[in-house]
């Protein structure tokens, strides 16, 4: 059992590092051009927007490793 | 960095002995006022002060004034402000019962006088790949930190000593963190919290003598917040806190909502006949960290607290390693 905790901080680790690659290589470079002064407040809508997404799917895939890891201990 | 010792010093002596020496005196004063809770984990009936919370947070102030007495830094200013906020939403739930909702809501404003007094930096550094500049969506993430970290202390806080004793270990992991990645002032600012949790774990262990309460909880999980933003290590933050958001998860996401744990009906654990923890099979009770540990058999409840202290430090050491990680880009 504390193996498979270990394993599960270990993958959410590993997850973190994966989703901070991710926001850098994704979110970093958006930039929104030809809305004047309102340029970055839609290029932070859009961020925001898409930061929302990968943490939905941050959620989900740690889900899916939770029920993987301790599915012979979680019956509820 | 040499000039910095001195207040180092201090500050932490401070934060130790405040915790250290006013605490038999709160137990006390707190036995003869009857605010006491039955420990519920206990075969015979045995009752325990709360909370704890008031000294906690005099050991944080007096400490972090020394500092600013030194630094003169907006930083210490925004933590005090956040940290004594912080304390008050917890305080008013140890006296009156609120609903779920009322501590991530009010933590939520706790966090203002962080973007108030301008102490955060809205880059997000992450480790290999570098920092990402995310100014609108930074404020979101001031906003939201200070109830997850709050919450998720105050979450953890199940079985004797274990919320200070995990503190003791996530805070010092983080102050390792900030003196790898050079950020020497915010890494002195963030010691006391760790020799106030070292303290309190003193009274807090087991047997408890005392329990830190919602005020204890929240103060230790708003002061790690705050110093995680102000530090600009709030990836780092996060992974030294992974056990306890890890509980956090488990438990909201067999729950599948936000609600205090004093209104779950199913029970996550139940005792044995020589009083050991079990998890049960109740499938309306919550999924949670304890449950977790438990699943392999029944254990004490020392045994339940030193398997949490040795997730932290895996988490801690994870943390460190990262810090280590933010000097190499790919």
């Amino acid at each position: 059992m504390k193996s498979g905790l270990f394993g599960f901080l270990f993958a959410m680790w590993v997850l973190m590092l994966a989703g901070g690659g991710i926001v850098v290589t994704l979110l970093g470079p958006i930039s929104i051009s030809g809305f004047g002064e309102f340029n970055w407040l839609i290029a932070s809508i859009i961020k925001a927007i898409v930061a929302i997404v990968l943490v939905v799917i941050w959620i989900l895939i740690l889900l899916k490793l939770k029920n993987w890891i301790f599915r012979k201990e979680i019956k509820s | 960095m040499t000039e910095l010792i001195i207040p180092a010093i201090i500050s932490c002596i401070v934060a130790f002995f405040v915790v250290f020496v006013m605490t038999p005196p709160l137990i006390k004063f707190l036995g003869n006022r009857n605010l006491a809770v039955q420990d519920i984990n206990k075969k015979e009936s045995v009752m325990v002060v709360r909370p704890g919370g008031p000294i906690i947070i005099l050991g944080i102030i007096a400490a972090e004034i020394v500092l600013y007495a030194f630094l003169q830094l907006n930083e210490i200013l925004a933590i005090i402000i956040t940290t004594f906020a912080a304390f008050v939403i917890g305080y008013i739930d140890d006296r009156k019962v609120m609903g779920g909702w009322f501590k991530p809501v009010t933590l939520a404003i706790a966090a203002i006088p962080i973007i108030a007094f301008g102490a955060y930096d809205s880059n997000l550094a992450f480790p290999l790949f570098g920092t990402v500049q995310i100014p609108v969506l930074y404020l979101a993430l001031i906003i939201f930190m200070i109830p997850i970290t709050g919450n998720t202390i105050n979450s953890i806080d199940v079985l004797n000593g274990v919320a200070s004793g995990f503190m003791v270990i996530a805070s010092f992991s983080l102050s390792i963190c900030l003196f790898i990645i050079g950020n020497y002032e915010i890494a002195i600012v963030s010691l006391p919290l760790g020799f106030v949790s070292l303290a309190f774990y003193k009274y807090h262990k087991i047997p408890s003598k005392i329990f830190p309460g919602d005020s204890g909880a929240l103060t230790f999980g708003a002061m790690y917040g705050a110093i995680a933003i102000v530090g600009g290590v709030e990836i780092l933050a996060a992974i030294a806190l992974l056990p306890a958001v890890i509980n956090s998860f488990l438990f909201l996401s067999s729950v599948k909502r936000i609600v205090e744990h004093r209104q779950i009906k199913g029970k996550p654990v139940e005792h044995t006949d020589d009083f050991r923890l079990k998890a049960t099979d109740d499938k309306t009770a919550p999924v949670t960290l304890v449950r977790l540990i438990l699943a392999g058999g029944p254990l004490s409840e020392k045994q339940v607290g030193y398997a949490i202290f040795k997730l932290a430090l895996f988490s801690g050491s994870l943390a460190i390693l990262t810090a280590f990680m933010m000097r190499i880009f790919l």
